[in-house]
């Protein structure tokens, strides 16, 4: 019932509602005009829309725009919300944590989601365009393997940093002509490259651990800019950040990944290409994953090959409560980037507050569902009400 | 087969039935993943003999046999074209409550255990089943969070505790020692669920129903399978199943703590993968899924018989994924080919 109700009036407009051909003839006029007879409650929906004189005006929108429009959307949409959370969550947490509001703080919270902020950056690509990749973690657990055994080989940092990004590259196009170009599963697919990346790292580094990467680097990796405790390193966070919102929501790339994730034939139908889209992505999650890895070696300046294993949940858990939808088509990067800060700061909140990190993963995942159980149980509660409405409205 | 006969001039020869039996047995899903098992077998029993001696068959079974129940409850769940992520948790939940259960009343009958600790994995299994079905909310989401909630939980029970098999009595213990007629007794429970869900699967009305909704979920609603309660029906089953995998895995192993059955959930879902159960639904069979769970933990002891780096073990079991999602879509790509062709000719 309320399915058809939100369709119809587009569909009016457009074309002559499919089963009710216009019996004067006229297809603008459509099925409202034509059929009065078969008059059922939903259709005295767009009623300032129709003419008194029974003549259909052409020319006017029939559709009623659906939901809000203008600053409404903007202040409370999905992201807005999620923002004010996270606003709350923080001055809840400055006024009754001690020892909260400080410049410390702010570093280690910062240190603590970068890698998390990084990979979630160009997984919200992935999922927007209605894939999902697994193996982020894995490859970066590969890059931190590779750095750790070619740096104590003796190479230069400098080349070591090269090499480490090309091999994410050339992992996120391994997975990338799975997907795109041969059209696998990218869940199936990425669970195998998950255990393959992961297996590589440890047929290169084994059992070992490399810890004496050049001081100047791993303080580098922890230092933080003047006394405001911001690491130096979310410069380069923050130009991705940028960089990555501007491609998603400015782009004609970025707005097909939307189409791409809504509907693959009607995107193929408006002229983008699937397969090239879908590589890119991937290109792009294998070389931000790498990025994760690289940082996340010299911040604990340890090359080992189950760093930031588990990792890829963690970041699809942020994405989510960001509020993109794992269905694809749906998403936003400051809504991402509000979900990866929110579950780092009550995390951070919590330890504070002794609460033993192993337990705070339950916060994670009740936030996750919480997220997308709610909004759901609201529209069901809203679509129940208003089908009462519809069912008790009287007949015209 | 019943289109092809109509249309047929004269009636099949007999041998044309022989043929057709072995055409159906080439087209079996299962054959890969079995060719595979038994060449891996067959090459490393053929460079170290050991590796089939009788010890060496019985750790291959008791390796595969909490994989192979755990596949089997995942593979009832994907067919409905859903997931369950949280069965890593769930496992662990329940083989830390055993481990408590024995040390809080050392007396409690082994059979009172099993059902205990199938009743609790059913419970939280029923748990994701009403959140994806009654909130409609997509399976890898809500498992995703019940993941990290059930291990949440189990943190904060265990904490720093852990049971050894010294807390649980000899009788329970000797479940994965003991064997009847060369099977492990748990192992022989694993079999026994693997055929009791087989032939669910296979032949019982709601067991195709499960097929049905992963094939097409709107057809199904519209066709008059009760979409929710069947979907309910695989993630509770699924939580039975990880549960007794949870008290298998308090037997078998030695200690269960906090991070008792952590990852395992990706493994799971590569046994299922690997054993030919498509990842979006709509077909595979559970016998296929625990043969794929032996074949990986199989390769995991091969490779140490062959002497192979220990290293190298997960990057195999990656590209074995991998081979197993190309062969799935080609055998797809084939069917649907032939499909496309038999359509033409009959219209």
């Amino acid at each position: 019932m309320s399915d058809r109700l939100d369709d119809q009036p587009g569909a009016q407009n457009a074309t002559p509602t499919e089963g009710h051909p216009p019996e004067n003839g006229t297809p603008a006029k459509g099925r409202r005009m034509s059929a009065p007879g078969t008059r059922t409650p939903e259709e005295k929906q767009p009623k300032q829309a129709r003419p008194a004189g029974r003549k259909a005006d052409t020319t006017k929108v029939l559709a009623i725009p659906k939901g809000r429009t203008g600053a409404a959307r903007i202040l409370l949409g999905r992201d807005a919300v999620m923002i004010y959370v996270l606003i709350v969550v923080v001055l809840y947490a400055c006024l009754t944590i001690p020892r909260f509001a400080s410049p410390v703080t702010v570093g280690f919270l910062l240190l603590d989601v970068i890698p998390t902020l990084l990979i979630a950056l160009p997984m919200t690509l992935v999922i927007i365009s209605g894939e999902i990749d697994l193996s982020v973690a894995s490859i970066a657990g590969l890059t931190s393997a590779l750095m750790g055994v070619l740096w104590q080989g003796g190479m230069p940092i400098a080349l070591v940093l090269v090499v480490c990004l090309l091999a994410g590259l050339v992992a996120g196009a391994f997975n990338g002509v799975l997907i795109a170009y041969l059209g696998l599963p990218s869940l199936a697919v990425t669970i195998g490259t998950l255990a393959l990346f992961r297996g590589l790292a440890l047929v290169v580094i084994g059992d070992n651990a490399v810890a004496n990467f050049p001081p100047g680097l791993t303080a580098f990796a922890t230092s933080k800019i003047g006394g405001t405790g911001i690491p130096t390193v979310m410069i380069g966070v923050v130009v991705l950040i940028v960089a990555f919102a501007v491609v998603l929501h400015f782009t004609p790339f970025g707005r097909g990944l939307f189409a791409l994730g809504y509907s693959r034939e009607a995107a193929t139908f408006v002229g983008i290409d699937v397969a090239r889209s879908k590589f890119l992505l991937y290109l792009a999650t294998g070389t931000v994953s790498a990025l994760a890895g690289i940082y996340w070696t010299l911040r604990y300046s340890s090359a080992r090959s189950d760093n930031a294993s588990g990792l890829e949940l963690a970041v699809i858990a942020a994405v989510l409560l960001g509020g993109v939808s794992i269905f694809g088509g749906k998403g936003s990067i400051p809504g991402i980037l509000a979900g990866v800060l929110l579950i780092g700061t009550i995390n951070y909140a919590l330890k504070l507050d002794r609460v033993s990190e192993v337990v705070l993963i339950i916060v994670t995942g009740s936030l996750l569902i919480i997220s997308v159980v709610a909004p759901n149980i609201a529209s069901a509660i809203r679509e129940a009400r208003h089908a009462r409405r519809v069912r008790t409205a009287p007949l015209p | 087969m019943s289109l092809d006969s109509k249309n047929a001039p004269a009636r099949p020869a007999p041998g044309h039935e022989r043929t057709s039996v072995l055409a159906s047995l080439l087209k079996l899903r299962e054959l890969p993943v079995i060719l595979a098992l038994v060449l891996l077998v067959a090459v490393t029993a053929a460079l170290n003999p050991l590796f089939l001696s009788e010890q060496g068959i019985k750790d291959l079974l008791l390796n595969a046999t909490i994989l192979m129940i755990l596949a089997v409850g995942q593979t009832l769940v994907i067919i409905t074209r859903n997931i369950d992520l949280s069965v890593g948790s769930i496992l662990g939940l329940v083989a830390f409550g055993t481990g408590s259960l024995f040390a809080a009343a050392p007396d409690v009958p082994i059979v009172v255990v099993f059902v205990l600790g199938m009743l609790l994995g059913a419970a939280l299994g029923a748990f994701n089943g009403l959140l994806i079905t009654i909130a409609k909310v997509p399976a890898l989401v809500i498992t995703l969070g019940t993941l990290y909630i059930y291990r949440g939980i189990n943190n904060a029970w265990a904490g720093g505790t852990q049971y050894f098999a010294g807390d649980r009595p000899q009788a329970f213990g000797d479940l994965s020692v003991d064997t009847f007629l060369g099977f492990p007794l748990i192992t022989l429970i694993a079999v026994g669920v693997v055929a009791i869900v087989a032939v669910y699967m296979l032949g019982t009305r709601q067991g195709r129903d499960l097929y049905a909704i992963g094939s097409d979920p709107d057809a199904a609603r519209l066709f008059g399978i009760p979409v929710t309660r069947r979907v309910l029906l695989a993630f509770v089953v699924n939580g039975l199943l990880a549960g007794l995998a949870g008290v298998l895995y308090a037997s078998r192993f030695n200690s269960v703590g906090a991070t008792t059955g952590a990852g395992l959930e990706l493994d799971v879902v590569a046994a299922a993968v690997v054993g030919g159960v498509a990842i979006f639904g709509g077909s595979g069979t559970v016998l296929g899924a625990a043969i794929g769970a032996l074949l990986l933990t199989t390769i995991t002891s091969a490779l140490t018989a062959l002497r192979v780096d220990k290293f190298w073990q997960q990057a195999i079991v990656g590209v074995l994924i991998l081979a197993a999602v190309v062969i799935d879509r080609i055998a797809s790509v084939r069917s649907a080919r032939k499909l496309r062709i038999a359509e033409a000719r009959n219209v």
